[in-house]
């Protein structure tokens, strides 16, 4: 154990969000003990808290739960879409991993985003501007990155687009114009086009139809073994869960109420719920 | 040099959604091994064969005792090691081969072999000319090489699911029924195939009701009743 | 000339009272302070409709002395309507001289242009602003174009001119063409054609620039480094008159307009009118210098 503890890519510790105005008993009152998460005091709403793991470099970690659990959060306050209330977080390859990630300016923090990290949403429409075409998604995150060559630029977006499958003859289309599932894979390379470290996938298969789905899947697998970036993985779905990340979170009203292997999780739940969430999907 | 040491070791299920239902699984079971050495589990079903086997792989969570293993970094109790020690664990040494298979739908079945293999040879090419290699002596149909598993038969998924366990040769092998839907001249391949591997110095425990198969391969058998071991025994042919 | 001095006495000097002058002006250093920056500013009433050229009025009015002598040009011409409104309307409420020499004003209103004729370190060129916002078309929200200029967060303009050159194999922006400002804001030039914004760079006049319908000012002072938006394969350059000339002059290197004739022949003729009577008299007023002018052949 100590011989790879120091060896993390992504460490949080107790990271909270919570809504409204909590006092100081607002996270002691609620969580799966209460079956709740809004605070019976204040009325203010634990979106998570007191949330702690290590990624490893290529792990692939996932975080399940019912909707309203927090997981989604968790991604979003890492990938900055939200404003922690508490906690921090430390990334490897930013200042080697020795600044709170979290308490950065803006600025700093959209570096760390542009050129460390990427995000696949559940809706496509919230990771890809649709009044631009394929490619010129791809572009912008190369362009925040800091790459001004048009002809590097296109090279970039039409291998990337090859590796995920969508037809390169439709970089110059808007992709609003496709499919569900091409969408998402356009998402998705957007999301690689910096070659980050780091992947969050926020339900990415949700909504689409099974075959869909499973190249989806097929493709993440893929760019995991080929590329070796550590994920993230939040999903409802247990099968998603289970084909693809070695290590998983259970969370329940914004509290993590078990982590292990997926394995170990899926087929020897400890915790009350996660024995009832795996055995109702079984 | 022994590579596993496991004593006192218990598994007790608590099924909080029936009422904290206990069911023992595992009762203090302790035994060796060798490097390099076959040990068969035997027993009827419900003995706990599978329960031990997941308990050494940490699919279950050990509920008392210790599974010292000799690494090739050092010994590791698997019962309390840090996660991410078990997966380091489970990418470069120890394999788990269950009697089902169980994969990503579409990927092609030679895909599916190289898969342990991908996170060690960046040579896409090259591993799947091992997984061809494997898949012919296993003697799967050459037009099913980049079909889609999901859609095989018993034995065939069988053949996939050995073919993709020993493929990036293990430390230490976890194989459970590798011969159970097979027919007798694929039997002695895969029986073939494990035996190799040993050659090469990999510590296998298999699971097996075949007596044939357990003949064959081990050096010991360990024989389990109601989760306990009720005898262990030098096999016949040493 | 009676009756003028009269009606102009009725009001303060220059028409704005003092206390929003110095609001102005207060404005105007702020924005002086940091190059391309847009400062919100009261954008007082004023006897014309906003959006009538009210920005570059305020400062015009907030900045002008009893000694200055005043210009303005409505897209290159002093004599369109609103350029001669405007300039009777600041006459008569400042008795300050006017001129359409470029070189003898010291004080320059326009519309949509930069003068032929280099300005210098005695002038100040106001600009009458329609849109301050460079990133209104890719971004909406005020509060979203504020925080990604405070972030210099300037990748959804880059991949607009991506998405152009894509679309129609060159970026396709005529007037207002973006350029960066001491390296650091993305600013809108006015609506002066891509011609006239290599001038922009260096310029050792002051350059300010009030909108008033959208209430903003901002500046480039002088000598500082205005660059257009260009990728390093894919470059700014200005519009191409190749093949073309003032049918008056004879003259290649400025900016024309296209004229048709009563008998339907079509004729290119100096847009700069100043500029253009300073070449007719036979007069070599000193022109701005860039490589744009430099590379074509006269």
């Amino acid at each position: 154990m100590s011989r790879n503890a120091d060896n993390w890519l992504l460490r949080v510790t107790n990271l909270t969000k919570i809504y409204g105005e909590p006092n100081e008993n607002t996270v002691d009152q609620t969580g799966p003990k209460f079956n709740s998460n809004i605070c019976p005091e204040t009325d203010s709403i634990v979106a998570c808290a007191d949330i702690s793991f290590d990624l490893y470099p290529g792990e692939v970690l996932g975080i399940v739960g019912e909707s309203g659990s927090g997981k989604s959060t968790v991604v979003k306050l890492l990938y900055f879409d939200m404003e922690k209330t508490g906690g921090a977080a430390w990334l490897k390859p930013y200042a080697d991993g020795s600044i709170d990630m979290l308490s950065e300016s803006n600025q700093k923090k959209r570096f760390i985003r542009n050129n460390l990290m990427g995000m696949v949403y559940q809706n496509p429409r919230d990771g890809l501007n649709f009044n631009f075409t394929s490619g010129g998604n791809i572009a912008e995150k190369l362009i925040m990155a800091g790459n001004y060559h048009v002809g590097e630029i296109r090279g970039r977006a039409s291998d990337l687009l090859n590796k995920t499958e969508v037809p390169v003859l439709r970089m110059d289309d808007r992709p609003a114009n496709f499919s569900g599932g091409m969408q998402q894979r356009v998402q998705i390379s957007k999301a690689i086009a910096n070659n980050p470290p780091l992947l969050f996938l926020d339900e990415v298969t949700t909504g689409l139809d099974v075959s869909v789905q499973a190249k989806v899947l097929d493709l993440i697998r893929e760019l995991q073994q080929d590329l070796g970036i550590a994920m993230i993985v939040v999903s409802h779905d247990l099968s998603v869960i289970r084909m693809l990340t070695d290590r998983t979170i259970v969370m329940k009203n914004g509290r993590i109420v078990e982590s292990g292997l997926t394995d170990q999780i899926l087929q020897d739940p400890q915790h009350e719920y996660s024995q009832l969430l795996v055995s109702s999907l079984l | 040099m022994n590579i596993l040491e496991v004593t006192h070791l218990s598994k007790e299920f608590n099924l909080h959604i029936l009422n904290n239902k206990r069911i023992e699984s595992l009762k203090d079971i302790n035994f060796t091994m060798k490097e390099g050495e076959i040990i068969g589990l035997t027993g009827k079903s419900g003995s706990g064969k599978s329960s031990l086997m997941k308990c050494l792989y940490r699919t279950y969570l050990a509920s008392t005792g210790e599974i010292i293993y000799l690494s090739k970094n050092g010994a590791v109790d698997l019962v309390k090691a840090d996660d991410h020690r078990i997966i380091d664990l489970r990418k470069n040494e120890i394999t788990y081969c269950s009697q089902f298979l169980s994969v990503i739908p579409r990927v092609a079945a030679i895909d599916v072999v190289c898969e342990n293999l991908f996170r060690v040879e960046k040579d896409k090419d090259f591993a799947r000319s091992q997984s061809k290699n494997m898949l012919e002596q296993l003697g799967l149909p050459y037009d099913l090489w980049d079909a889609f598993p999901v859609t095989f038969s018993g034995g065939e998924q069988q053949r996939i699911n050995v073919a993709r366990a020993i493929i990036a040769k293990p430390r230490f092998l976890l194989i459970d029924e590798p011969t159970a839907s097979l027919d007798a001249k694929t039997k002695d391949v895969v029986v073939d195939m494990i035996l190799r591997l040993k050659a090469e110095g990999t510590s296998v425990l298999v699971i097996s009701h075949d007596e044939y198969t357990l003949d064959r391969l081990c050096d010991r058998r360990i024989d389990l009743k109601f989760g306990e071991i009720i005898s262990e025994e030098m096999a016949t042919n040493q | 000339m009676v009756e003028n001095i009269k009606y102009a006495n009725k009001y303060n000097f220059a028409f704005i009272d003092e206390a929003t002058k110095k609001e102005i002006r207060r404005k105007l250093l702020k924005a002086v302070a940091i190059p391309g920056y847009q400062v919100p500013y009261s954008s007082p009433e004023m006897p014309i409709a906003r959006g009538w050229g009210t920005g570059g009025l305020h400062v015009t009015l907030a900045i002008i002395g009893r000694e200055d002598i005043f210009k303005i040009i409505d897209q290159g011409s002093d004599a369109s309507v609103n350029a001669c409104n405007l300039r009777e309307f600041v006459h008569q409420m400042t008795n300050c001289q006017t001129t359409y020499d470029t070189s003898e004003a010291t004080l320059i209103q326009t519309r949509h242009r930069i003068t032929e004729e280099e300005l210098t370190e005695n002038q100040i060129f106001v600009y009458q602003v329609p849109q301050p916002e460079p990133l209104r078309s890719v971004e909406r929200y005020e509060y979203r174009t504020r925080q990604m200029h405070g972030e210099a967060d300037y990748a959804k303009m880059w991949v607009s001119l991506y998405e152009s050159y894509v679309r129609s194999g060159d970026i396709m922006l005529g007037a207002g063409y973006p350029v960066k400002v001491n390296k650091r804001y993305i600013m809108a030039p006015s609506p002066i054609p891509r011609w006239d914004v290599p001038n922009l760079n260096q310029s050792k006049a002051l350059h300010l620039f009030g909108a008033g319908r959208e209430k903003r000012l901002y500046a480039v002072p002088p000598y500082t480094t205005v660059e257009a938006l260009e990728f390093e394969d894919v470059k700014f350059h200005t519009e191409d008159f190749k093949g073309t000339e003032c049918y008056k002059t004879g003259y290649k290197k400025a900016f024309l307009d296209e004229l048709y004739f009563d008998d339907g022949s079509k004729h290119f003729i100096i847009n700069d009118s100043n500029f253009l009577d300073k070449l007719v008299e036979k007069e070599s007023p000193k022109q701005h210098e860039n490589k744009y002018i430099k590379q074509l052949q006269s």
